[in-house]
């Protein structure tokens, strides 16, 4: 059948420099770029191009530019050119549309109507330079009460403290499964997180055998509704054990890892044959209520000995709140939320687009109700979804976040330009595949050297704007609104962040 | 309460020398859960190698502390009801239940062995990736739940009688046995929904109509009629007391359930 759908990127040669090494022909994965003996030329077909600018970068020459082709059709506010186009596909295959990355419309970025408050003559300001500026954090379960023994100059804890987490800034990276990206990029952000002292999160494709020994201790383990890869090795191995209810970019439905990219020593890490979906379903189903994840908790806890934190991560949705209250009641020592615009390697775009509300909103009322209810105390939260920058952390911090997960900006660091075709396994960067052509790309020496300077960066900028608010410990910043204001929003959104209009 | 002791040290001969098989005992009247596996852990961990629960009563995760580094193995015996839970996460144990046995039972079981002298409740074996569990009489729903399986590493499911719905729903490997002794006919519905690894062959027969729309039925060929032929014999060693002849187990009609395709969504999405 003749596809109606017109390219999306437009790829300009120039001739003039090209020599034709064919290195953007064996660059691309997608085949977008062949040679032509005849002619010595090479000639690029725009219909196959995703966008990832990967040949523009390692063109010798700088003969490639790739751009974003405008819109052919007349002008209509109603019918875009995407839903135009996707409903071409559609009715040219009759199956759902998939996509990756995170949801791409113009919801309202809440981050960048937030403003930070600085001091000015009185509480003044320090320089995080000079001063010791404590971002150290801790993620689990903090006691009601704590009894202190204190005999000279000796002061002893007494009551049982509940296993934590200690992440010495509180930038995690979020799960993302070997299977969905590939080895080398979970290497990386493996050896990023050990040496920047926070942790990644293995996503529910488990934890490869020759990895558990040394990476083990800064990892969080996921559980979810697949149950891949999971003994009492892996969790034990781990720091914590992260429970996946939901996720950000596809709330309320499970996962298909599709059988090309499950490869070999994916299928020994997942413990499935080599070639067979990999299926998650939507639920757990040995989770139909609060009790029943209670029972799973407990089953965690104990099959770690009470060792090792308990994580939940939910999708932020409608109500959320009320069942993350029940979430911490159930025993659960982290809650991780995850927001509308969470990242994916796969999901049905109409569900990406249209599911979940924006983080920026989730955190404010999930610490709100837990405030309310007096049980803040016994659980961390993490917020996932849509952190693009350190004011986007230390704005979630200040409106009530523990700490925050990086997906989408650990792979922008690694080299990923978000074009979105994580779900073809065909990336060509080497972060989205189980091609070892592809992910041999990927250097772990450098990715994760990437990786580690941005953590590096945003902490140092993240002490830059406590000591400007005169906070010398995030600790003291958390949840602490009156350092925030709104600019250019409506009261409901003002009374839902719980922060004061600007000037105010 | 100190109520877990050990218990005299049994020895016993055998042909390489003096070899001591250290058991203890453990009365779990009005026990928490947590205490229980405590001292269960506590008992592994002092190498002990056979533990006798009585008296037990609901306590959950029987078995689930048990992972341990030096990957020591001990045979459990529990007299009472095990709450749910049990065997979950088990780390290659073997634990036999004198009773009935609730839901959740060899819940992402890894390796091992679980025998229940009695009935099972919902969700028995969600997940399961390794190990035998072995069910006297008849089971809940959502039996086999995504099983799964890698090489060699296979778990089996064996059940005397039969199962409700959703048996082997996303079943992604393993085997599972449902025997329906007694005259017990096969009435659960949506069995492998979803289905796209492992086999389940059933003594007796089902309909289409209770079948997910991802299962084939078919009739036993030979190396089917080995591995049921095999797994019956480990059934009956299990229970003795049931007087069972294998011969007359076998001659009736047996049924094999298995997914029409490894990839059952692999053409639901425009590329």
């Amino acid at each position: 059948m003749k596809s109606f759908v017109f390219p999306e990127f437009h790829i300009i040669r120039d001739e003039a420099k090209c020599g034709q090494c064919r290195g953007c022909e064996r660059q691309c994965a997608f085949g977008t770029h062949t040679y032509d003996p005849v002619q010595d030329r090479l000639i690029s077909d725009d219909y196959k191009c995703a966008g990832c600018q990967r040949c523009v970068i390692f063109c010798p020459k700088d003969a490639i530019e790739v751009r974003p082709t405008q819109s052919p059709y007349r002008q209509n506010a109603s019918w875009s050119r995407e839903k135009m186009e996707d409903l071409k596909k559609q009715a040219e295959t009759g199956g759902v549309i998939l996509t990756g990355c995170g949801n791409d419309k113009p919801f309202r970025i809440y981050w960048d109507h937030i403003v930070l408050n600085a001091s000015q003559v009185t509480n003044p300001s320090i320089d995080p330079l000079r001063e010791p500026m404590e971002l150290r954090t801790f993620l689990g379960a903090k006691p009601d009460f704590m009894d202190i023994k204190s005999e000279g100059d000796s002061v002893q804890i007494e009551t049982k403290l509940s296993p934590n987490l200690t992440v010495e800034t509180p930038i995690l990276f979020s799960a993302m499964s070997y299977g969905a990206i590939s080895y080398n990029a979970f290497r990386s952000l493996a050896t990023a997180a050990c040496k920047s002292g926070t942790f990644f999160n293995t996503g529910e494709g488990g934890l490869p055998m020759e990895m558990r020994e040394q990476f083990g201790k800064c990892a969080i383990v996921q559980v979810a509704s697949g149950r891949f890869g999971i003994d009492a090795e892996y969790l034990n191995c781990a720091a914590a054990v992260e429970i996946k209810v939901g996720q950000g970019a596809k709330p309320g439905i499970g996962g298909h890892l599709p059988g090309e990219k499950v490869s070999a020593e994916v299928a020994a890490t997942r413990m499935i044959p080599t070639g067979t979906d990999a299926i998650s379903p939507a639920p757990h189903h040995d989770i139909y209520s609060i009790e029943d994840l209670s029972m799973l908790i407990y089953a965690l806890k104990e099959a770690t000995n009470y060792e090792k934190p308990i994580s939940v991560k939910i999708a932020a949705v409608h109500n959320f709140a009320a069942i993350a209250s029940g979430i911490v009641r159930a025993g659960a020592d982290i809650i991780a939320i995850d927001g509308l615009r969470g990242g994916t390697g796969a999901a049905p775009k109409v569900i990406r687009d249209n599911v979940g509300i924006p983080i920026e909103l989730a955190i404010s009322s999930l610490d709100g109700r837990l405030r309310k209810e007096g049980i803040r105390n016994r659980c961390s939260i993490i917020a996932a979804g849509g952190i693009r920058c350190s004011a986007d952390v230390i704005k979630a911090i200040a409106l009530g976040a523990d700490a925050v997960y990086i997906g989408s900006a650990a792979l922008i660091a690694m080299g990923c330009n978000l074009c979105q075709k994580c779900y073809t396994g065909k990336c060509n960067w080497g972060i989205c595949t189980q091609d070892p052509r592809l992910s041999g790309r990927l250097n772990v020496d450098i990715a994760s050297l990437r990786l580690s300077n941005l953590i590096c960066a945003w902490s140092h900028e993240i002490s830059e704007m406590l000591g400007g608010m005169g906070i010398n410990a995030l600790e003291s910043l958390r949840g602490n609104r009156d350092h925030l204001r709104g600019v250019g929003l409506y009261e409901w959104e003002l009374e839902v962040l719980g922060i004061k209009g600007a000037g105010e | 309460m100190a109520r877990a002791h050990l218990a005299d040290p049994h020895m016993k001969k055998t042909a390489k020398g003096e070899e001591r098989i250290e058991t203890a005992e453990i009365d779990a009247t009005n026990m928490e859960t947590k205490e229980l596996n405590d001292r269960l852990r506590d008992l592994m961990l002092s190498g002990v190698q056979k533990i006798a629960l009585r008296n037990v009563c609901g306590q959950r995760y029987i078995g689930t502390r048990l992972y341990n580094q030096e990957r020591r193995k001990v045979e459990i015996e529990i007299f009472g009801t095990p709450g749910n839970d049990l065997a979950a996460f088990l780390f290659g144990h073997k634990i036999i239940v004198h009773g009935n046995a609730q839901d959740g039972v060899g819940n992402t079981m890894d390796d091992g062995e679980v025998v229940i002298e009695g009935r099972a409740g919902d969700v028995l074996g969600f997940s399961m990736r390794g190990g035998k569990i072995f069910v006297r009489e008849s089971v809940g729903y959502r039996t086999a739940l995504h099983m799964k399986e890698y090489e060699d590493k296979r778990p089996v499911l064996v059940i005397g009688g039969t199962s409700q719905d959703f048996l082997g729903e996303y079943m992604a490997g393993g085997i599972v046995i449902l025997l329906g002794l007694g005259g017990k006919s096969h009435k659960g519905n949506f069995l492998g929904t979803g289905m796209h690894g492992g086999v389940i062959y059933l003594r007796g027969r089902v309909d289409k109509s209770q079948v997910g729309s991802q299962v084939e039925i078919s009739s036993l060929d030979g190396a089917d009629r080995e591995i049921v032929d095999h797994y019956v014999s480990e059934f009956i060693e299990r229970f003795p007391e049931l007087g069972l002849n294998k011969e007359e187990i076998l001659k009736d009609e047996f049924m094999r359930l298995s997914p029409r395709s490894k990839r059952p969504y692999g053409k639901l999405y425009a590329y």
